[in-house]
């Protein structure tokens, strides 16, 4: 091998390696603002590593006032986000995948339209509609909407994990004398089941994630971010970091279980046409 | 296909759209209701049609700063992103040992949410931070600085940058690395074939194949920094308003949803203007190259 070619390799290497450390480094570093003793912060000059771990972060920000029930209603609201999603969605994704009807493309190009649409646009004005409809405040309420902006993605993902599951084994199924229905629920569905359990866990990472809406539809039964975000200007750096440590932790576990199914969710979108 | 199938398919030619139901009256609720909805409360005053929220919108005396800030936001972040982005899929497409390994983890933000992200860099940042920390053991400074302050907006403004460029790099790269990978290998050997090398090959064959997702990520990346919030308000809180906090500010402290909407709406009319922009734009540069 050329000197020129071990050359690249050596400067390809290190790009790869500068990239990694530096998407890493950041998630590092709220780990150790997490787990470091409070006074520990405020000092100065201040050790990138504090001399010892504590929980004392984390215990002062889980015993904070509301920080336990937001998390739980947090859970419940993405939960609940995640039920509905796909419930609407995955019908929608399997009968682009399947089907060549009339509106088709229209359909798909209104989907991708949906995703234009700011937060903002959608909570404020429902804001009000839902205290007319006794949603204002309600997990339920934040759920909706949060399902309303994980919906374009689902239908994108299930079209793409649906368009994955062969036609003709629903076909032969059907052949050999199982209904439409029968064909969908005993061959496509368990072949579509990985993906889209990964299409659920992905929707309760966008929901989990979600502040603007959450924080406008609720007074008292707010999310984590909700609770975060509103208290930001009031609460101590300790607490931040916790919040910040708790939020992303989740999310990241997720991350690592999808990972495989990373390009359905966010390539599919360019990746089919 | 056999006669008995056709049948059973052609049977339910309307089971699509029963299938799609359930999205339509879903979309129909939540976005198009909204869209009207807000429409009118930024244009419907008591007596009838009025510009009055958005003169109001106008005159308050953050506007032209979260205007000028959102701007500045999006025109810094998306291209920081883009540029980002398609490096590191050029080098993840190399397909060296352990590349698919190092996509994961460049991929890792996208679990991350802004306000998570903007706590992240918070860390950082602030007065006692981990930069003023390694700063101060390098011998640099000898007192913190205060990045996060009003004496130091640019340094406010570039802490933002740095936390957005982290977190929303990874949606731009699994967008490129998934329209690298639908690129041919044929037209790469032809281009090596015709003697492109190195460079020359990723400027001339894999750029402007990539242009579709080049695209696609830039029209969502840039309608999303428009709405660049949660981050903002985690680093830089008030010092640097944007139109989507102004928004949240006028519906949650001020409870006022016509000026919110009118914010909501501005947005999403700088959006759809933006848009079309990208797609007039890069459209008439393919035909260009095409001709």
């Amino acid at each position: 091998m050329s000197f020129p070619y071990l050359l690249r390799r050596t400067l390809l290497y290190m790009a790869a390696l500068a990239f990694a450390l530096w998407v890493i480094i950041p998630v590092i570093l709220i780990g150790i603002s997490a787990f470091t003793p409070r006074q520990e912060l405020y000092q100065w000059p201040r050790s990138i590593i504090p001399s010892y771990f504590s929980l004392e972060t984390m215990r002062f920000f889980l015993g904070a006032h509301g920080v336990v029930r937001s998390l739980l209603n947090s859970v419940e609201v993405a939960l609940l986000t995640l039920a509905f999603t796909l419930a609407v969605g995955a019908p929608a994704g399997y009968a682009v995948a399947r089907f060549l009807f009339r509106g088709r493309e229209a359909f798909r190009l209104g989907v991708l339209i949906t995703r234009m649409f700011p937060t903002a646009l959608l909570a404020v004005p429902l804001a009000t509609t839902f205290i007319r409809w006794g949603l204002y405040d309600t997990l339920v309420g934040v759920a909706l909407i949060h399902t309303a902006m994980a919906l374009p993605f689902a239908v994108i993902i299930t079209t793409s994990i649906f368009m994955g599951v062969s036609k003709e084994l629903e076909e032969a199924a059907m052949t050999l004398g199982c209904s439409r229905l029968g064909a969908f629920v005993r061959v496509a569905l368990p072949l579509a089941l990985p993906g889209l359990a990964a299409a659920a866990m992905f929707t309760f990472v966008v929901s989990w994630n979600e502040v603007f809406a959450a924080a406008i539809l609720t007074v008292h039964n707010r999310t984590l971010p909700a609770h975060i975000i509103t208290t930001i200007q009031a609460s101590p750096l300790d607490f931040r970091f916790a919040g910040g440590f708790f939020m992303i932790l989740p999310a990241l576990l997720f991350m690592f279980l999808i990972r495989r199914y990373l390009f359905h969710m966010w390539g599919g979108a360019t990746a089919e046409r | 296909m056999n006669e008995r199938l056709r049948k059973l398919l052609g049977t339910d030619t309307l089971l699509p759209y029963w299938l799609l139901l359930p999205t339509l009256i879903f979309i129909g609720i939540f976005f198009l209701m909204p869209l009207f909805k807000a429409i009118g409360l930024a244009f419907h005053g008591d007596a009838g049609f009025t510009l009055d929220y958005f003169k109001k919108m106008v005159s308050d005396v953050r506007f032209f700063d979260a205007l000028k800030f959102t701007f500045l936001y999006t025109i810094t972040i998306v291209p920081l992103n883009v540029i980002t982005a398609l490096a590191m899929a050029l080098v993840i497409n190399t397909g060296f040992r352990g590349s698919r390994f190092l996509l994961y983890i460049y991929a890792l933000p996208l679990g991350i949410s802004d306000l998570a992200a903007g706590l992240i860099w918070l860390s950082i940042f602030t007065h006692r931070g981990f930069l003023n920390s390694a700063l101060y053991s390098l011998g640099i400074i000898e007192h913190p600085i205060h990045y996060l302050s009003y004496q130091h907006i640019n340094y406010t403004f570039l802490s933002v940058v740095a936390a957005e460029h982290w977190r929303a790099t990874a949606i731009v790269l699994v967008n490129l690395v998934a329209g690298l990978q639908m690129i041919s290998k044929d037209y790469l050997e032809a281009a090596e074939v015709l003697g492109a090398r190195g460079w020359k090959k990723i400027w001339y064959v894999t750029l402007p194949l990539l242009k579709p997702s080049l695209q696609a990520a830039l029209i969502i990346r840039t309608i999303f920094a428009l709405q660049t919030f949660a981050v903002v308000l985690a680093l830089a809180g008030q010092i640097t308003p944007v139109l989507a906090g102004e928004a949240y500010f006028w519906q949650f402290l001020y409870r006022d949803s016509h000026i919110a909407s009118a914010y909501a709406v501005l947005l999403m009319a700088i959006s759809i203007a933006m848009t079309w922009v990208y797609l007039r734009y890069l459209r008439s540069r393919t035909e260009v190259i095409r001709g």
